[in-house]
């Protein structure tokens, strides 16, 4: 799909975002900022989705289940539900749960929330479709906080063991977590060399918030090697939002209504 | 009972006059600890402060090694996460070898609120309650919360402490004495017992007024240690009343309504009506909305009381 196209469905994801948090009054708009483009490539670009009941449909799972607004504004955009339903995001017998629900939203591809499971859980799924003889790829969005979970490496250890091409880790690399940077709360660093160590083709998008540095990433992993593919992607916490950008206080933070105007005004909308 | 204070704010600041008294107490949290509170003793005492980062089954492990030390470590997350990701590793590395590690968990429940089912936590106290060697308390309010931070570090051996993110009244009054193992007696009565743990305490006062407007004078008795329980002044308020109910925040498996009914099928075979949850998940939803969603309310309890 052309750049401009995509910014305008990102641009559109980010106000949706922005709206969906203050309306709960409560949510996580950082890390889903910092995410953006990567769920836009991958669900407009990357990903063959012919429906999302298609047995052979590739697969993203949002093992950073706190970015559930970016999960959910992306897949409206894909015209899973409408946008007014949006607005329910959080509130009592929603479809759109606080962490996304399988169950409750047809579209969730794995129940997460709790960090470093959603990746075991892909991981399954490369494996199944693999062992089925399925085109189906898999791909998985870690956060770099949540990469500190021990189940994290134990999943990426299996996705090398079984020689899972079909898997693609992508770790939204904002630099921050809950306490701060991640490099001070407990450094995961160096994670591209941690997962080739694994097994791991591994690859570093310098601006994980650009399309074309994105695909030029992706382009240059090669799909039948027998390895699983990472994408360290460097992104920008709370991109898009100029108070939100690299601040750690809003990773869980919901923005009032001056805030949320002042948001939308900076992504285009008054 | 106009004043409103969280458990875990009170966790975090008893947690830093600990630290004052007792140089072995070390605190260990998992990326956290702004919400945990834990950060006011990080704050006082950087050097004894140890952010694991999201890796909870491992500040488990790590704390038992403190432990192993000499040191009193006090750890803390969110209670889904402080109790089921590490289960194995309590179980095996702190309780089996009676290490004096005290696990000191926020957010329980369904007051978390809009965070949904991923993060309430339902079932911990069924979960530490299973394991030897474990004490189990569940502070009612504030002042309970700051007491039982200092008892659970005069207590040697593991003690799983289950603290709230919502605020909720302040029961007992300043200078109030928490004792370990004892169960405390809000209100007298004699012809129904609520018995009762952490933010249902207050709702049982509640539902005991108005019972009271009707005649029906129930005794409210606050369970802040579920395990050891005192079956004695169980026993006697069953054997008193006749009618006993039992409130908490958690699943109706494993918590207070399985000890106390426990107890006294072994000493008194009474009917035992259950306020808790129902063998579900919760959801996404502001706290009050929920605690009525699942019938964890004052009414639930009146009805509970009448329906003998
Ligand atoms: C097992 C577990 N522990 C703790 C949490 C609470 N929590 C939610 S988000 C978060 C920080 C995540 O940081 P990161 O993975 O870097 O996410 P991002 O920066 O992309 O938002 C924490 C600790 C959780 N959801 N699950
Ligand atoms: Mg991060």
């Amino acid at each position: 799909m052309e750049n401009d196209k995509l910014s305008a469905i990102a641009l559109r994801v980010r106000r949706n975002i922005i709206k969906m948090v203050n309306s709960a009054s409560s949510g996580h708009p950082g890390g889903s900022l910092s995410g953006v483009e990567i769920a836009v490539l991958l669900y407009f670009e990357i990903m063959n989705i012919p429906s999302f009941s298609d047995e052979n449909r590739d697969k993203f799972i949002l093992s950073k289940g706190h970015a559930s607004p970016l999960l959910y504004a992306v897949l409206c955009e894909k015209g899973l539900f409408p946008a007014e339903e949006l607005l329910s995001f959080r509130r009592l017998s929603s479809r759109l749960q606080g962490h996304p629900d399988m169950k409750k939203l047809p579209g969730v591809e794995m129940t997460t929330g709790s960090l470093g499971l959603g990746i075991g859980a892909a991981v399954g799924m490369a494996l199944s479709a693999k062992s089925d003889g399925k085109p189906n790829r898999i791909y998985c969005l870690c956060g770099d906080g949540e990469i500190q979970e021990g189940t994290v490496w134990e999943a990426a250890m299996a996705a090398s063991h079984y020689k899972l091409d079909n898997f693609t880790l992508i770790i939204d690399n904002n630099g921050l977590q809950i306490d701060g940077d991640v490099a001070k709360v407990m450094s995961p660093y160096p994670i591209d060399e941690k997962l080739r160590a694994f097994g791991f083709e591994v690859v570093t998008a310098e601006n994980g918030n650009c399309f074309d540095c994105l695909r030029e990433a992706i382009g240059k992993l090669n799909d039948k090697n027998g390895k699983p593919k990472a994408i360290v992607a460097k992104t920008v916490k709370g991109k898009g939002v100029s108070f939100m950008e690299n601040n750690a206080s809003w990773h869980g933070t919901a923005p009032n209504e001056e805030q949320t105007r002042q948001a939308l005004k900076e992504l285009g909308e008054n | 009972m106009a004043e409103k204070i969280a458990t875990r704010e009170a966790y975090g600041n008893a947690l830093k006059a600990l630290g004052e008294k007792n140089e072995k107490i070390v605190v260990l949290d998992a990326d956290l600890s702004g919400s945990t509170k834990t950060a006011v003793f990080a704050k006082a005492f950087p050097e004894r402060f140890f952010d694991c980062g999201i890796a909870e089954a491992n500040m488990t492990s790590m704390a038992a090694g403190m432990a192993a030390c000499g040191k009193i470590p006090f750890i803390s997350t969110f209670a889904v996460f402080g109790t089921g990701r590490n289960y194995d590793v309590i179980r095996s590395s702190i309780c089996y070898p009676k290490l004096n590690v005290k696990l000191a968990m926020t957010h329980a429940g369904l007051t978390v609120g809009e965070d949904g089912a991923t993060h309430q936590s339902l079932e911990d106290i069924a979960l530490m309650n299973a394991l030897p060697n474990m004490t189990v308390i569940v502070p009612a309010d504030a002042m309970q919360a700051e007491g039982a931070v200092f008892a659970a570090a005069e207590i040697e051996g593991p003690v799983y402490l289950r603290f709230s993110r919502a605020k909720t009244p302040v029961i007992y009054p300043e200078g109030h004495r928490f004792i370990p193992g004892k169960a405390d007696i809000i209100k007298d009565g004699k012809d129904a017992a609520i018995f009762a743990c952490g933010v249902m305490v207050s709702k049982a006062m509640e539902a005991a007024a108005a019972l009271s407007n009707e005649g029906i004078e129930a005794a409210v008795i606050n369970i802040s240690t579920i395990k050891p329980l005192d079956r004695q002044t169980v026993i006697t308020y069953a054997r008193k009343c006749g009618r006993v109910v039992t409130a908490e925040e958690h699943s109706v498996f494993g918590g207070l309504n399985s000890v106390i009914s426990q107890c006294l099928s072994e000493e008194y075979p009474v009917k035992v009506k259950a306020v808790a949850v129902k063998d579900v998940f919760g959801q996404s939803g502001k706290a009050d909305e929920l605690m009525e969603y699942y019938a964890l309310t004052a009414g639930e309890i009146v009805k509970a009381v009448k329906s003998f």
